[in-house]
C-alpha cells in the first residue's frame, strides 16, 4: 500500500501513531514492510492457506462473534443434502464435469432450493461461459428469502458445520508448510486479529491485485469475507475488506463499467440466446427478494436514458437495442480472436497491453493481425508503436512490412485538463475542475466519444438495423471552442430524472413504468436537488468525521455499506465505542452518523409478510440486503464458477505439489493451450523458482504515463529483478549486472538488486526461491528509460469467475547475464520448452 | 526579519515514496540528475548535488529498511555563505541560506566550504546549486514544495522553534514506545554549525545515513587560520629576505579548511 497508494497509506500511518497494530503479508519486503509492526513473507499464491488457518483458528476454538454470526450471516442455513465438499472428493466440489472443466452449482443449493431437472441455475456452467458471476460484484444471485436453519449451528449440514469440516486441515503446520510462515508467526497473527475484533473493536483487511491475480483469485477475497463475518467486521467502523484499486477511477469503471459482462450499476448484460425480452430477461437475471428485487425499476429508468421518447412500455423499452454477450469477449478472448482473424478492430484507450496484459507477445500478434487499431493516450505508448519497435521483429516473429494493421493514434487530455469525477475504492465520487485546457489536438474521452457518436450518426440512415444508434439520446451542451460535452450534464443524466424533469434525489423513487431516467441506478442522488452533490469540499474540520459533505459516496451517500450491522438485532449499538447507526425506538426511525441501508422507517422486529417482494422481503435485522435473503453469505450457494467455498489450489505454474489435497490446481481455472501460450510444466526443475510481479511508487503501471516523465524516470531508471543474496550466489548473480529470466512464453534481461529484503522460503521441506519483478519498463513508448517487458514472462491463465490473469505467481528460471537476441532467442525457449 | 523557519524530516514515519524529490523538481525546476541504475537499494539519484535537492536514502539492514530523505541544513553558521565571494549566497528574511542564481558566478568555493557535502555545481551552466526552502513560496506564505508533498507529515516545515519542541515530543514518544534508538540530529544551536536550520529524527547513527556525525562550520577557524597564514607569510618573507629567494605568498588553504579542522 506504501508502494501504489502513498497518499491513501498516511492514514495507516496515523493509524499505527493511535496504536494500531498492522500486518503486512506479502512475498516481497516492500516500503509498506518497512513501516508497519511486522511483516510476514509468504510465498505467492498461498493466500487462502493462510486465510483459510484463520478461518479455522476461529472456528475451532470458538472465537466467532456469535451473536453477529447468527443474526446476520448464513451460518445457520442448511445446505442440500447433495453437497458434496473437498473434504469428500479429494479438492473437489461436488458437480464438477472434468470434460467441460466447469461446475454445475445446482448441489450448493440451500435446502429446498435445488432446481429441478435441467431448470437454470445460476453461476456456474452458464455464467462461466460469459463470467457472468462477475456481475455478482454487488448482488447475490437467487436463493431463498428464509431458507431453513438451525439456530443451534449443531445440524451436520448447516453452514457452520460445513465451514468447520472444511477448514479443519488448515492448520498453523500446513501454514508454515505451504506459505512459509512460522507457527509463531501464525499464533502472532492469530491472536492480534482475534483480540481485534468484537463488540468493542474491529480488524480491517486491505488487498489489492496481489490477491485479485491468481487462477483461484476471487476466492482470496471470498476467503477473506467468509473471516471478516465470522469476526464481526462487517458494516462497522474500522473493519471491512478494502480493496485498493490500480489507478485512479477503477472503481467508477465498474460502476459505469468498461467490462464487457455488465450494463451501469452491476446489471447483467444480456445474453443473446437466453435472453427472448425484458420479462423473460428480468426473470432470468437475480432474486426477487432484496434490493435487486427493484430492478426492472433500474434497468427500465436505464433504457428511458439512453433512449428517452424512444423507449416504451410496447417496445420494451429498447431492450432490444442493448449489446447482446454470446460468450467471453473478455480481454483475452478478444486477443486470441485477434490472432484468430476474427477480431478486426480495437480500441485501447488509456491502456497499454503491448506491456501491460500477461503475455505480451500474444497481444502483440493480436495487434499486428487487426485491420484498424484506435490508441487514445498520452504519448506514444508500446500498443500504438509495436508496429516499428516489437521484439518480434527482431526475431523475425513479425516484420513491419507484413503488418496491416491501420494504427489511429488520438492524443488524450490528461486528468487535469478535463473536468468529470473520480470514484475511488470507497464509492466515494469526487468532482475535478479542469486547471488548464489541453494542449494541440488532445481531447478528453468524453469529447472523444461524444463527437464519434455524432459523425457515426451522420453517416447512418433510416434503416431498422441503425434504430438503435439513431434513437440514443446524443444531446449534451457543448462548451468552448472544441465543443466540448458537459460533464456535468452527463453526471446529471446518470443521476436520472422524474416525471417532471427534475433531478432525482434517491434511488427509491426510480419507477419500472418509465416515469423516471437513471443512467446508474447506485449513483442516483449525486444530483439530488439539481446540485452536483460530488463538488461538495466541506473541510473535515467543519463536520462529523464521517464526513458526509465531502464529494458523495454511491449509494445514498452512504459512507460504510450494511451500516445495519453495526448494530445488534434490537438496534442498539455493539458498543458505545462503535457506535455508527442505531435505532431510536421514541422517534420510531434509524439514526445515527451515517445514512442507514434501509427505509429509516423500518422497525428492527419487523418481519416480511408471506411473498413480500424487494426491500420489503427482508427482516429488521438483515443487514446485507443486497442478498436475496438478506445475511452475509459465509457459503455462497450460487453465483460462482469455482465452488461455494475457498480452497487452496496451487497456481498453474508452481514448484511444488498441492499437499492440502489431490487436486492440485483450480479445476475450474481458464486454461488457453494454444501455440502463442505455452506453460511451464508444474514441478519442473526446468522453471524451478518462484517469480511474482509487482509496481514500484516511482512508475504507473505499465510505464506510458512515468516513463516519459524525467523526474520520475531517473528514480527507477531500468527494468530489475529483485534476488536474495543466497539465491544470488547459487546462480551467479551480481549485483548491478545482468540477469536474464526464462519461461515458456520468452527471456527478458533486466538488471539485479540483490537484497536481503528477499527471503528464501522453506516449502513442503525443500528451499523455494522467490523472484520480485517490477514491471514498469518496455521497449519504446516514449519512454526515456527502456528495456524488455517483464509481462512477456507471463502466462495467460484465468480466474474462472472474472477472467482475470495469474500474473502474481509463476515459475521461472534465472540465469546470469544478458539474454541472446534475435533467432537464437527463439533457440533458447524452444530448448527450454523441450527440456 | 520574520520568524526562522525550517524543517523537521521525521525519518520514523517516512516511506520513501520520493514525492519530495519529485515535487521539488517541478517547482524548482531543476533538471533531472541522469538515469543510472545504481543497484543501491531503491536509491538512483545517489545523493544530495546540484540537480537533486531533496534526496531519500535507502539503508538496508537487517529486518530493517531505513528512509530518510535528505536536504541542505540551513546552518545557523553557514560556510558556503561565509566563503561566496559575490554575494550570491545571502541569509534570507526567513534565516533561511539560498543562492542566487544570476549572481553566481561559479567560482565553486561554496562547494567544499560545507560540511555536509551539499551545495553543488551544475555541470551545464558552472553555477552552485541548493535547497532554497521554495524560498519564492515561502514569500508567498506557502509552504515548501517537498513539505506540502510529504504525505505522512515526514517532512514537516515550520517556525524552528515549535518545530524543535515538536520534535523533542516525538522522541520522547518513540523512546515511551520502545524506539530508544530514536534520536534527533541537527538541533542543537551548540553544535559545530550553530543548529540546522534543517533537522532530523534519526533510528540510527547520522553515519549509517551518510550523514557527518559532527558536523562544523568550516570557516570556524578561519580566524585562526588568517592569524597562522599571516605569522607564516611574515616568517616565510623574512626567509626570503635572508635567502635572496624570489617572494611568493602562501596559497591559503581556506577552502580545503574542513580538512583541518579539529575540534
Amino acid at each position: 500500500m506504501a508502494e501504489c497508494h502513498p497518499v491513501g497509506y498516511q492514514w495507516v500511518m496515523e493509524a499505527r501513531d493511535r496504536g494500531a497494530k498492522v500486518f503486512h503479508i506479502d512475498p516481497h519486503f516492500t516500503r509498506t514492510s518497512a513501516t508497519v509492526d511486522r511483516y510476514l513473507p509468504i510465498r505467492a499464491g498461498t493466500d487462502i492457506v493462510l486465510l483459510g488457518a484463520l478461518i479455522n483458528h476461529v472456528l475451532a476454538n470458538e472465537l466467532d462473534f456469535r451473536e453477529y454470526v447468527l443474526a446476520y450471516t448464513n451460518a445457520a442455513t442448511i445446505i442440500s443434502a447433495r453437497y458434496r465438499d473437498t473434504e469428500d472428493l479429494d479438492g473437489l466440489f461436488s458437480g464438477f464435469d472434468p470434460e467441460t472443466r466447469r461446475y454445475d452449482p445446482a448441489s450448493w443449493s440451500y435446502e429446498g432450493d435445488e432446481p429441478g431437472e435441467g431448470e437454470p441455475r445460476e453461476g456456474g456452467i452458464r455464467h462461466a461461459e460469459a463470467a457472468g458471476s462477475d456481475s455478482y460484484g454487488a448482488r447475490g444471485a437467487g436463493a431463498s428469502a428464509q431458507p431453513p436453519a438451525d439456530p443451534t449451528l449443531r445440524h451436520p449440514r448447516c453452514v457452520y458445520q460445513i465451514l468447520k469440516r472444511h477448514f479443519a486441515r488448515y492448520t498453523p503446520e500446513r501454514v508454515a508448510e505451504l506459505c512459509g510462515i512460522s507457527e509463531e508467526e501464525f499464533a502472532e497473527l492469530a491472536e492480534a486479529i482475534t483480540a481485534n475484533s468484537g463488540r468493542e473493536r474491529t480488524t480491517a483487511w486491505v488487498y489489492s491485485v496481489g490477491w485479485t491475480q491468481h487462477s483461484v483469485g476471487v476466492q482470496y477475497i471470498r476467503a477473506a469475507s467468509i473471516l471478516q463475518l465470522l469476526l464481526g467486521n462487517m458494516g462497522r467502523p474500522g473493519g471491512g475488506i478494502m480493496a485498493l484499486r490500480g489507478h485512479a477511477s477503477i472503481q467508477g469503471s465498474t460502476d459505469i463499467p468498461t467490462l464487457f459482462n455488465l450494463l451501469p450499476g452491476y446489471i447483467a448484460m444480456p445474453h443473446a440466446l437466453r435472453h427472448d425480452g425484458l420479462d423473460h430477461y428480468l426473470e432470468q437475471e437475480g432474486a426477487d427478494t432484496g434490493y435487486w428485487g427493484n430492478r426492472r425499476s433500474y434497468l427500465v429508468s436505464l433504457l428511458k436514458a439512453w433512449w428517452g421518447d424512444a423507449a416504451t412500455e410496447d417496445n420494451d423499452f429498447c431492450f432490444g437495442y442493448l449489446p447482446r454477450l454470446t460468450g467471453d469477449h473478455s480481454h483475452y478472448a478478444t486477443v486470441m480472436g485477434q490472432i484468430d482473424g476474427t477480431v478486426k478492430g480495437y480500441f485501447v484507450v488509456g491502456e497499454n497491453p503491448a506491456v501491460g496484459s500477461a503475455n505480451g507477445k500474444a497481444q502483440r500478434l493480436g495487434l499486428a493481425n487487426l485491420d484498424w487499431l484506435v490508441v487514445r493516450d498520452l504519448t506514444l505508448v508500446e500498443t500504438a508503436t509495436f508496429w516499428k519497435d516489437a521484439p518480434e521483429l527482431e526475431t523475425g516473429e513479425l516484420r513491419t512490412e507484413d503488418i496491416g494493421t491501420e494504427v489511429f493514434f488520438m492524443p488524450a487530455a490528461s486528468h487535469v485538463e478535463k473536468e468529470g469525477t473520480f470514484t475511488n475504492t470507497q464509492r466515494l465520487l469526487q468532482w475535478r475542475e479542469k486547471a488548464l485546457d489541453p494542449p494541440g489536438d488532445c481531447r478528453s474521452d468524453l469529447w472523444f466519444y461524444y463527437h464519434l457518436g455524432k459523425l457515426i450518426r451522420q453517416r447512418l440512415g433510416g434503416d431498422r438495423i441503425d434504430r438503435p444508434v439513431m434513437e440514443l439520446t446524443w444531446d449534451y451542451p457543448e462548451e468552448g471552442e472544441h465543443r466540448e460535452p458537459s460533464a456535468a450534464a452527463v453526471l446529471r443524466e446518470i443521476n436520472g430524472t422524474g416525471p417532471d424533469g427534475r433531478a432525482l434525489s434517491s434511488l427509491r423513487q426510480l419507477k419500472p413504468d418509465g416515469s423516471t431516467t437513471c443512467g446508474c441506478w447506485i449513483y442516483c442522488g449525486v444530483y439530488a436537488g439539481e446540485v452536483n452533490q460530488a463538488a461538495r469540499r466541506r473541510p473535515g474540520s467543519e463536520q462529523s468525521w464521517i464526513a458526509p459533505e465531502w464529494g458523495w459516496a454511491w449509494p445514498a451517500n452512504r459512507r460504510i455499506l450494511y451500516n445495519r450491522a453495526s448494530a445488534d438485532p434490537d438496534g442498539r449499538p455493539w458498543s458505545e465505542r462503535k457506535a455508527y447507526v442505531w435505532w431510536d425506538a421514541d422517534k420510531g426511525l434509524w439514526t445515527g452518523l451515517d445514512i442507514p441501508d434501509f427505509d429509516e422507517h423500518m422497525p428492527p422486529d419487523y418481519r416480511p409478510p408471506e411473498g413480500a417482494r424487494a426491500e420489503a422481503a427482508l427482516a429488521g435485522t438483515d443487514p446485507f440486503i443486497m442478498q436475496s435473503d438478506g445475511k452475509g453469505w459465509l457459503f455462497v450457494p450460487s453465483g460462482l464458477s469455482d465452488g461455494p467455498l475457498p480452497a487452496h489450489y496451487e497456481p498453474h505454474e508452481s514448484p511444488v505439489p498441492n499437499t492440502l489435497y489431490g487436486q492440485r490446481a483450480n479445476p475450474a481455472r481458464r486454461i488457453l493451450d494454444r501455440p502463442e501460450n505455452p506453460y511451464n510444466p508444474p514441478m519442473s526443475s526446468r522453471f524451478p523458482y518462484v517469480f511474482t510481479t509487482y509496481r514500484l511508487t516511482e512508475h504507473h503501471t505499465a510505464g506510458g504515463m512515468s516513463r516519459p516523465l524525467p523526474y520520475l524516470a531517473e528514480l527507477q531508471p531500468a527494468p530489475f529483478c529483485e534476488v536474495s543474496p543466497r539465491l544470488a550466489a547459487e546462480v551467479g548473480l551480481v549485483n548491478g549486472g545482468w540477469a536474464t529470466i526464462v519461461t515458456a512464453r520468452t527471456a527478458i534481461e533486466l538488471r539485479v538488486l540483490v537484497t536481503e529484503r528477499v527471503r528464501p522460503l522453506r516449502i513442503a521441506g525443500k528451499v523455494v526461491h522467490q523472484i520480485g519483478v517490477p514491471y514498469h519498463w518496455g521497449y519504446g513508448g516514449g519512454g526515456m528509460v527502456t528495456g524488455d517487458v517483464p509481462n512477456d514472462l507471463m502466462p495467460i491463465v484465468l480466474d474462472p469467475n472474472v477472467f482475470i490473469q495469474e500474473s502474481k505467481a509463476g515459475t521461472c528460471d534465472i540465469l546470469p547475464g544478458r539474454r541472446p537476441h534475435g533467432r537464437a532467442l527463439l533457440d533458447l525457449i524452444e530448448r527450454y520448452r523441450h527440456g | 526579519m520574520a520568524e526562522r523557519m525550517g524543517f523537521f524530516t521525521d525519518t520514523s514515519v517516512c516511506i520513501g515514496c520520493k514525492a519530495c524529490e519529485v515535487a521539488c523538481k517541478e517547482w524548482n525546476d531543476v533538471p533531472d540528475d541522469g538515469f543510472v541504475f545504481r543497484a543501491t537499494s531503491y536509491d538512483n539519484t545517489g545523493s544530495l548535488g546540484a540537480d537533486t535537492w531533496r534526496h531519500v536514502a535507502f539503508i538496508e539492514q537487517d529486518g530493517r529498511w531505513l528512509m530518510s530523505s535528505d536536504v541542505c541544513k540551513h546552518c545557523t553558521q553557514a560556510a558556503c555563505l561565509d566563503v561566496c565571494p559575490t554575494g550570491a549566497l545571502f541569509r534570507t528574511e526567513f534565516d533561511t541560506v539560498v543562492v542566487q542564481p544570476d549572481i553566481c558566478n561559479g567560482c565553486g568555493y561554496c562547494v567544499p566550504a560545507c560540511p555536509y557535502g551539499v551545495i553543488d555545481r551544475r555541470e551545464r551552466d558552472g553555477r552552485a546549486w541548493k535547497c532554497t526552502m521554495c524560498y519564492d513560496r515561502l514569500r508567498g506564505g506557502m509552504e515548501p514544495a517537498c513539505a506540502k508533498a510529504c504525505p505522512t507529515d515526514s517532512i514537516q516545515f515550520g517556525p524552528l522553534d515549535e518545530l524543535r519542541e515538536r520534535a523533542e515530543a516525538r522522541v520522547e514518544r518513540l523512546h515511551a514506545d520502545g524506539v530508544l534508538e530514536a534520536r534527533l540530529y541537527g538541533e542543537s544551536p551548540d553544535d559545530g554549525v550553530g543548529g540546522d536550520g534543517a533537522f532530523f529524527l534519526l533510528l540510527d547513527e547520522p553515519e549509517t545515513y551518510g550523514l557527518p556525525p559532527d558536523p562544523v562550520v568550516t570557516t570556524r577557524d578561519l580566524p585562526d587560520m588568517w592569524r597562522w597564514a599571516g605569522g607564516a607569510a611574515l616568517t616565510l618573507a623574512g626567509a626570503v629576505a635572508v635567502s635572496f629567494l624570489r617572494v611568493s605568498f602562501p596559497r591559503v588553504p581556506f577552502l580545503q579548511a574542513s580538512f583541518l579542522r579539529r575540534r
